[in-house]
């Protein structure tokens, strides 16, 4: 059953008291940090985040009202700011007009800081050192409420009546941009015009790297429409916000919307189940941008709450989705903050397409050895007609890994070329855990699956078979350690012509190690030994063993011309060819390899004769014995 | 029988050598005197005498034996007398066919009222092609009935006959013995150059299609009636690419080319367009009285011994041998999903690859007529190539070149088969022809260089140019010789 919850929370909530009559809980979307506190910060304010290891309590003599918290990370103190500006707070500032209301305030970076009102926008600097805001830049516009996005500081004001023309401004190092403004679509037009568009129902979050406003538009009951939906719309630096992604909920309600690794989680509360869209998975049946759930809605994996102390029971303690207070990557509730979290391989027995669950994968952070099992399980069930899915698989896999072994080649050639053209300093291509290369194949899923016994050879080959095409198609160089898999597969079985052919049309490239194996084979197949001389003479690098296997097959002569054609035949060991030669038992090639050395020697030399440094005593002797004295040439004497 | 030639001058006639008999005995089936006749399984021409026949089997019975003394191990292949030379085969033990062949004659007019003097030209005919001929003859017989001993234990001797006179007597028809050569010597395998990418997706098919019709035991492959994967062992494939190529093949070229049964007509299934057809069994799917039979071949015969269904399955020039065993029933149901899987994949992989040919055509240059031929043959993997054979049809293969050179070929085979060690040797011909053989580690190259002034020293140096062996087999399109280059880009 646990293997139906596909989203979890994280194992180290941040921990925290209470919202009470006497403590305030905030909650930092910046620094993903927790504020709690006490008694208006007078007996103390503790702050916490799930990435720190101790929290940071201090004291704080006044009473608050509202807190900015940006400044913690780098352990300044901690500003406020009050409504009018009257007292107690280390700096204070006036803004906007006198009967303005300020809507809050958002830190743009760790000395910037935007006020927003119901007037408008202000951009200050924060000056520490002279407990003074600069003001750099300032918009009036008439604002109902603000959504900010902190990861990208973006700030959306909601404008007009009705609330649905948005506004967004970006802000960076200093500078504060009107982006073009946009309209939210709303399902119905009341009459009397009022806020229609309330905060709730808009969020901004950065997905696959792009910035995307979410509405949620809730579907009147009245309306035979079949529930409600998610509209995304699609924020770009320059040129208009489109309206890009559509995620049907098909169902009505409280929803409440979180952005896990790149998915759209909605959380529906009535049903206390969630569901989650993926806006790069295509729907086949539609070309228009909709999209339905991955997977069927799952409720949240319950959370087991650790009791301390002596009657420490673990109790199953299901968080509702009612009490959590959501932002977009976290959910707070009943003191905790937790991350919400993807677990994928609940994800694999749900989705059963295993192309559209690769490409998922694909795309999720953690996801390498959830795909490495993926392909161990998909190879070992082997059912009938698999073949054409462990291609489709392997050609995912492998667009991704030549994707990125582009950009490392780009970013090396780059790097070569030095930065003598263009000022952008290359960035070295990120490896994601979505590169799976060769060697993780290998080590994880090939090596053992050709292990199995339980699996027929000809499946064993056609797989190994399958990933070198579809590394041939994306034009990556295949590692030996791959052929070396399918000979021996093949060898095994004994299926030598089966290697022949595949030899013969280079489907295996050539390399020593592959030349060596194919001659160890000769004794079981003869036609290896050809294959192998003919690659050894290919790869034009391997000259040297040529001349040892062809003397190792008694082939002196062979040999001998082989080495000449290359052109070594200056450098070759008188010895080792007349010992081959004697083996042979063949007085007359005896006598043709050793007449071919004393001219080699005259001309080197300018005498027949062998140095003592080519140990070839023995067989002066023997072609003395055995032709004659008169048979040398005899060294020219002047 | 006989059929003349050429007639040069006014009357003189030239017959061409020709089959006389051609019979398969067994001497240990009629070892008693009187019972001669039982030991004779077939004989062709039937309509000989008895008593010729058992003369002429016990002629070739004593004629073994006496070699025998001589050389147990090897016995008698063949006996040359003037007008025809015999050539010996025993198969299997105790099993001998025996072809003889009528040498090539001339016939000269005298004058008038004398008959016309006969010639006969008893050195004109190679033992090593006529020697390969009768055993391509047995290897035929083996592939589609097995070998002599199984039907032996089938049904005695009378099945074993039964079945010889069904297969020779239609066999010994397309025996066509003037147009013999040495490419019968080799029995090679035309192999279709390719690159490594669109093999890899032949293979994928290959695999594919065997994944889902697991009764499918073995695949093989071709392309343009050329060879690109065979899951047949070596020898086999040998036997039925011949089959396929010189039986097969052509004779449903010759309707396609006649615009009958054009495979232009797309068969629609589902919603894919595809041209794949059954060269074998059914010839039309949608006929209600369509007959699911497909020929039987017999692989492995040494040691595993197996029957199975041939079915050749055709989709524009690609062609697929599926082989099942032959204990399966195959049926319209069978048919069909085969017809439906592997019509659109082949149709659309036959199309790649034409394509893909295409490209390595134009890489490699235009066709133009180079200053050489010749035949390439690697003993390893049987790869044969041949610029001097024109396309092979079903009744006769066409050479380019006069029959004397290709008799020097066959004379120059002749040497190399006699030693084990590397040689080479160059002809000049009569007709200011040079020809060059060289053998090479299993490797045999035969060129024919048309230079008239040309002396020994440039030939030798043109055909050192042309042989770089170790990139040759694979013939692909790494063009680094002109002699590759002619590989890929002559074809038919």
């Amino acid at each position: 059953m646990s293997e139906e919850h596909y989203l979890e929370l994280c194992d180290s909530p941040v921990q925290f008291e209470n919202a009470s009559s006497v403590n305030n809980v905030f909650f930092d979307e910046a620094n993903k940090q927790v504020f709690a506190v006490r008694s208006g910060g007078a007996t103390g304010v503790v702050v916490k985040g799930p990435d720190d290891k101790n929290s940071i309590a201090f004291r704080y003599e006044c009473a608050l009202k509202s807190l900015c918290f940006a400044l913690i990370k780098q352990n300044r103190p901690v500003f406020s700011f009050q409504n009018g500006g009257q007292g107690g707070s280390e700096i204070s500032q006036v803004c906007g007009e006198k009967n303005a209301t300020v809507l809050g305030f958002c830190w743009t970076s760790w000395n910037e800081i935007v006020f927003i009102t119901d007037q408008g926008v202000e951009f200050y600097q924060v000056l520490p050192d002279k407990r003074s805001l600069k003001l750099l830049k300032s918009h009036s516009i008439n604002v109902n409420w603000y959504v900010y996005c902190p990861e990208t500081s973006v700030i959306l004001l909601s404008t007009t009546v009705q609330g649905n023309v948005l506004q967004p401004f970006a802000f960076k190092c200093g500078t504060m941009s009107k982006m073009s403004k946009f309209e939210i679509e709303l399902p119905v037009v009341t009459k009397p015009a009022k806020i229609i568009l309330s905060e709730r129902d808009i969020a901004v979050a950065t997905i696959y790297g792009q910035l995307y406003v979410m509405y949620l538009k809730h579907h009147s009951r009245t309306g035979n429409n079949p529930g409600a939906e998610v509209v995304l719309y699609h924020l770009q630096r320059e040129g208009a916000c489109k309206r890009s992604h559509i995620l049907k909920l098909n169902t009505t309600g409280k929803f409440a919307l979180n952005v896990v690794d790149n998915l759209v989680i909605v959380h529906h509360q009535s049903s206390q189940t969630s569901f989650m869209f993926d806006i790069k998975m295509k729907d086949t049946d539609s070309n228009l941008n909709i999209h339905q759930p991955v997977l069927p809605a799952r409720s949240i994996h319950p959370y087991k709450i650790a009791l301390t102390g002596p009657a420490a029971v673990g109790s199953q303690t299901p968080v509702p989705c009612e009490l959590c207070i959501l932002f977009l990557t976290f959910l707070l509730g009943s003191g905790y903050l937790w991350y919400l979290q993807v677990k994928l391989k609940p994800v694999v027995s749900l989705l059963q397409d295993k192309s559209k669950l690769m490409e998922f994968l694909l795309r999720r952070r953690d996801c390498k050895m959830v795909i490495l099992s993926v392909c161990s399980q998909m190879l070992s069930r082997g059912d009938k007609g698999s073949l054409p899915v462990v291609a489709i698989v392997f050609d995912k896999l492998n667009q991704v890994y030549k994707e990125y072994l582009e950009a490392e080649q780009s970013y090396t050639m780059a790097v070569e070329c030095g930065p003598s053209r263009g000022s952008t300093a290359h960035k070295r291509p990120v490896r994601t855990q979505a590169v799976i290369d060769q060697s993780d194949m290998y080590t994880h899923v090939l090596s053992l699956f050709t292990e199995r016994k339980d699996v027929s050879h000809k499946f064993i080959i056609a797989v190994l078979m399958e990933y070198i095409r579809s590394l041939n198609q994306f034009q990556i160089t295949v590692q030996h350690y791959l052929y070396e898999l399918v000979i021996k597969t093949l060898v095994q079985h004994n299926l030598l012509y089966m290697l022949h052919q595949f030899l013969q049309y280079h489907v295996l490239s050539d390399s020593k190690p592959l030349a060596c194996l194919l001659l160890s084979l000769e004794s079981t197949y003869p036609p290896a030994h050809q294959l192998s001389l003919d690659m050894l003479k290919r790869l034009s690098t391997a000259n040297d063993e040529i001349v040892e296997v062809l003397l190792s097959k008694q082939q002196v002569l062979g040999a001998l011309r082989f080495i000449r054609s290359v052109g070594g035949h200056d450098n070759i060991s008188a010895r080792k060819f007349l010992d081959a030669a004697r083996q042979t038992k063949d007085q007359m090639l005896f006598y043709t390899i050793f007449r071919f050395f004393e001219q080699r020697n005259q001309r080197l030399r300018g005498s027949p004769n062998f140095t003592p440094g080519e140990h070839c005593e023995e067989h002066v002797a023997y072609f003395k014995q055995a032709f004659g004295e008169q048979a040398f040439i005899k060294p020219v004497t002047l | 029988l006989f059929s003349p030639r050429m007639a040069t001058g006014m009357q003189e006639k030239q017959y061409t050598p020709s089959l006389l008999n051609f019979f398969i005995y067994n001497p240990k089936f009629g070892p008693r005197e009187g019972e001669e006749e039982k030991k004779i399984l077939f004989y062709h021409p039937s309509d000989v005498e008895k008593n010729e026949k058992i003369r002429n089997v016990g002629l070739c019975e004593a004629i073994v034996q006496f070699t025998r003394t001589f050389c147990p191990s090897k016995p008698a292949k063949s006996l040359h007398t003037q007008k025809n030379r015999q050539f010996f085969f025993e198969p299997e033990e105790n099993f001998w066919i025996v072809m003889v062949v009528r040498n090539p004659m001339v016939e000269k007019p005298n004058k008038e009222g004398k008959p016309p003097t006969i010639e006969y030209q008893e050195e004109e005919i190679l033992d090593t092609v006529y020697g390969a001929v009768l055993q391509q003859c047995y290897s035929m017989y083996k592939l589609f009935n097995g070998t002599f001993a199984r039907a032996m234990e089938a049904g005695g001797v009378e099945l074993l006959t039964q079945k010889l006179e069904k297969f020779f007597y239609r066999y010994l028809q397309t025996l066509h013995l003037q147009s013999c050569d040495l490419l019968d010597v080799f029995g090679g395998i035309s192999f279709f150059p390719l690159d490594k990418m669109t093999y890899l997706k032949i293979q994928s098919f290959v695999n594919r299609v065997e994944e889902s019709l697991s009764l499918i035991k073995y695949t093989a492959f071709l392309y343009n009636d050329q060879l690109i994967w065979s899951g047949l062992e070596q020898d086999d494939m040998r036997i039925l690419y011949k089959y396929l190529t010189t039986s097969l093949f052509p004779r449903h070229s010759e309707p396609e080319l006649a615009g009958r049964d054009s495979p232009l007509r797309p068969e629609v299934a589902g919603n894919l367009l595809h041209y794949g057809r059954f060269l074998t069994g059914p010839s039309n799917l949608k006929d209600p009285e369509a007959k699911f039979r497909f020929p039987k071949i017999f692989v492995n015969t040494d040691d595993s011994y197996e029957e199975l269904h041939l079915i050749v399955y055709k989709a524009m020039s690609a062609a697929v041998c599926f082989m099942i065993s032959a204990s399966e029933e195959l049926g319209r149901e069978f048919c069909e999903q085969l017809d439906g899987l592997v019509g659109p994949q082949l149709t659309l992989l036959a199309s790649d690859i034409c394509e893909q040919y295409n490209i390595n055509r134009r890489v490699s240059g235009p066709d133009k007529e180079p200053q050489f031929k010749f035949i390439y043959f690697n003993h390893m993997n049987l790869a044969e190539k041949s610029t001097i054979h024109m396309r092979k049809t079903a009744s006769v293969s066409l050479t380019s070149v006069h029959p004397d050179l290709m008799k020097i070929l066959g004379d120059i085979h002749a040497d190399f088969v006699r030693v084990d060690e590397d040689e080479e040797i160059i002809v000049k011909a009569m007709t200011d022809y040079w020809v060059v053989g060289k053998k090479s580690d299993q490797r045999e190259l035969y060129v024919i260089l048309n230079q008239k002034n040309a002396n020994l020293i440039e030939v030798n140096e043109e055909v050192k140019r042309l042989c770089k062996f170790e990139t040759m087999d694979p013939f692909l399109y790494t063009i680094s010789t002109k002699l590759v280059d002619m590989l890929v880009t002559k074809t038919a």
